[in-house]
């Protein structure tokens, strides 16, 4: 191999090497990008509207349509608690306002802090699904042992296509102790 | 590097880059000659075929029956994730590696690889990393069993082995990125001043293009799993619900490297198979310039329809649309592909030795794959077929009749030119009989098991499901057997095979397809010393 091939050579690898780098780079850029992209109007995602408090509007209640609201709790691998909905399945009008019950035990020696965090399905139900009050706005503190009863108060906006007859709504908790006293 | 001639290789004087290979096994260890490092990344792959082969009869074994038969559950999660993982980096990836590694100096009228050196280092970082993968089926809580994926948050779940899975990944993942660079500085630097790029075998151009896609994606794949690394151990919440992160990002940035990687198997196989097809056709290869922009296509496509794999996480409707339109746009430059074969066919004076019957399956057998990738794009049907049998079935056409059908039909092809020796053909047609035919008794029911509901990735099934997965298992064995006809035929070619003497062409006119068939079979350890100074084109 003659000298100005071995010159090419170097230049294009330091090259190629730059760009796994910066690819590298761009794998972690995606986080940041993945947020700002799902801010975006059009796209919808159902996330942060299932987690932000809705002011309660007084809809019309369409008494011609029941809706199946099932509800499921999840505990998360390791979290040591007792939780569970007070009613796993009700039945509601669009426009009429329910409170549901959810119950969650510390079984610890020590305090908790939990998040529970929703999940829709259908996923495009979550839209309609408004809630006005709910223990999933923000994280639950437990002192040792402690359990207590904590409401989710919701209505579903009428304006939810009819094909859609049942709503499962899962909460699973999230154990985020160690989080919180780091911060 | 001196203008010695590939004929005093063995003479003895003293410019030590023209010595003949080392003598003993140190030769192995420490040779830098692209022809020895292709050789182990070959043989490496054969191996690791049988290993991931030996796997799936594990998988076919269990699934036989209804019911638990041989292994626990957590076991078969296990052997599925280790059987992609074994057969995605440790079979197909450095065959196709290998391949270049001997054929490409040699196709382009170069001495060796540019980077020799690196060439070594990345063979034994890709050892280092698949016996790392490897040592976790022996680890506390069992290796890996989360699927090839990752997926978090089950994947956290994982026991002791999560973090030597994620360093085999990292090291797997610098060995390919230091191969790909090797390969394209290669190409881009080394070739013969005749050689221009428009002149190139398609089988290097579609290397060219597969090494940008490999520097472009590997390091977003080792950035995804220390994402995993840093939630599972470091308490940062990329992936964790609990901490504000999203398990779907996870998913985006895995397939954001995951579609190309299935182009970084089927491009190379690709550029085989326009490399075989014509020869044994007897005429030009149809539409040269088509295939190498048609490559270059696919490869960008690659890059943006990776969610078309995630239609049923919940994407906002204009992703949905936006996605499936965009895979389906994929079906045009692989259309023209299929089509470009099949005119090198037509009319040619075709011959069927055992590379150019693998070659033609090939082509059947892909299309059947694509069509049902394309199936899939349509993102409302998706929804039925989503972690069925059926994507199962889709795309183990398109990398086992595909991809490893034309690592079948390299070996057959090329095997002569790098023994010397001819190899039994007989065998050889009966080892693709039984291959093709076994194939599509493993694959072609899993399409109506995954139709009728039956989800991947479980070691037990409901009652209907059973007669299908019977007949897939009975293909399944019959394959693996068949395979052993393969590792025979190799290891009776090196030794002599026929005892016929193959001339250096080895097949009728083969000179007018490449520069490798104008040098003598077996080829001298250095071989275009000096660059050649006519190259033949026949398109």
């Amino acid at each position: 191999m003659n000298n100005e091939v071995a010159v090419k050579n170097k230049k294009l690898v330091r090259n190629l090497a730059f760009v796994a780098v910066a690819m590298f780079g761009f794998g972690y850029a995606l986080v940041p990008l993945y947020d700002v992209l799902c801010e975006w109007k059009w796209i919808e995602r159902d996330r942060p509207d299932a987690i932000k408090a809705i002011p309660e509007t007084a809809y019309e209640i369409d008494v011609n349509r029941n809706i199946k609201v099932e509800f499921l709790t999840t505990l998360n691998e390791n979290t040591p608690m007792i939780f569970r909905a007070e009613q796993t399945q009700i039945t509601v009008h669009p426009g009429e306002y329910h409170t549901v019950n959810f119950y969650a035990e510390n079984k610890t020696d020590k305090p908790m802090v939990a998040r529970a965090i929703p999940s829709f399905s259908p996923a495009l139900t979550s839209t309609y699904f408004e809630k006005v009050e709910c223990f999933c706005f923000s994280e639950q503190t437990f002192a040792p042992h402690e359990g207590k009863s904590m409401p989710m108060r919701f209505v579903i906006n009428p304006a939810l296509p009819s094909d859609y007859q049942t709503i499962t709504l899962s909460y699973t908790f999230f154990d985020n102790t160690q989080n919180a006293v780091k911060k | 590097m001196s203008a010695v001639t590939a004929e005093h290789a063995h003479d003895d004087h003293h410019d030590d880059h023209a010595h003949g290979p080392e003598k003993g096994w140190l030769r192995w260890i420490i040779t830098t000659n692209h022809k020895d490092i292709g050789t182990m990344y070959l043989v490496f792959a054969l191996a690791m075929f049988f290993v991931g082969g030996a796997m799936a009869m594990i998988i076919r074994a269990e699934l036989f029956e209804p019911g638990l038969q041989f292994v626990d559950p957590q076991f078969f999660n296990s052997m599925t994730t280790m059987h992609a993982l074994v057969m995605v980096f440790g079979a197909v990836m450095p065959a196709f590696v290998g391949l270049a590694n001997w054929m490409i100096p040699m196709m382009i009228g170069a001495p060796d690889m540019a980077l020799p050196r690196m060439n070594n280092m990345s063979f034994w970082m890709l050892v280092a990393g698949i016996l790392l993968i490897a040592s976790t089926l022996f680890m506390e809580g069992g290796a890996p069993a989360g699927g090839w994926t990752l997926y978090p948050p089950l994947v956290l779940q994982t026991g002791k082995a999560l973090p030597f899975a994620i360093f085999a990944v990292h090291l797997l993942g610098v060995s390919s990125i230091m191969g790909a660079i090797n390969i394209i500085a290669t190409i881009l630097n080394m070739r013969a001043p005749a050689m221009t790029l428009m002149k190139m075998p398609l089988f290097v151009w579609t290397w060219l293009i597969t090494g940008f896609l490999l520097i472009a994606i590997m390091p977003v794949f080792a950035g995804s799993v220390t994402m995993l690394l840093t939630d599972k151990f470091f308490h940062t919440s990329f992936f964790d619900a609990a901490g504000g992160g999203d398990p779907v990002l996870y998913q985006h940035i895995f397939w954001f490297f995951g579609h190309p990687e299935v182009y970084v198997m089927i491009l190379p196989t690709f550029g085989v198979a326009s490399t075989i097809i014509p020869v044994f056709a007897r005429k030009p290869l149809f539409g040269y310039s088509s295939m190498v922009y048609a490559t270059a296509a696919i490869a960008f496509l690659s890059f943006i329809v990776w969610a078309h794999h995630m239609f049923t996480v919940g994407l906002p409707i204009a992703g949905e649309l936006y996605f499936m339109y965009a895979t389906m746009l994929i079906a045009i430059p692989t259309g023209v592909k299929v089509f470009n074969w099949t005119a090198t066919m037509w009319k040619g004076s075709m011959t069927f030795e055992t590379p150019m019957l693998f070659s033609i399956a090939f082509v059947v057998l892909f299309t059947l794959g694509g069509f049902t990738g394309l199936m899939m794009s349509v993102a409302p049907v998706d929804f039925q077929y989503h972690d069925t049998y059926f994507i199962v079935a889709h795309f183990h056409y398109t990398l086992v009749p595909a991809s490893v059908f034309i690592l079948m039909a390299a070996g057959y092809y090329w095997l002569p030119k790098w023994t010397g020796h001819m190899y039994n053909e007989k065998i050889g047609q009966l080892h693709f009989w039984l291959s093709t035919i076994s194939v599509n008794i493993l694959f072609f029911p899993q399409h109506f098991l995954g139709l009728a509901g039956m989800p991947r990735r479980i070691p037990d099934y409901a009652i209907q499901f059973a007669d299908w997965n019977m007949i897939s298992s009975i293909g399944g064995f019959i394959f693996g057997a068949s395979q052993l006809l393969f590792l025979w035929i190799v290891i009776d070619t090196i030794k002599g095979g026929t005892g016929e003497k193959v001339s250096d062409e080895v097949w009728e006119d083969a000179h007018k397809h490449g520069l490798e068939w104008t040098l003598p079979s077996p080829p001298p350890y250095h071989t275009f010393t000096t660059p050649p100074a006519v190259i033949p084109s026949d398109h």
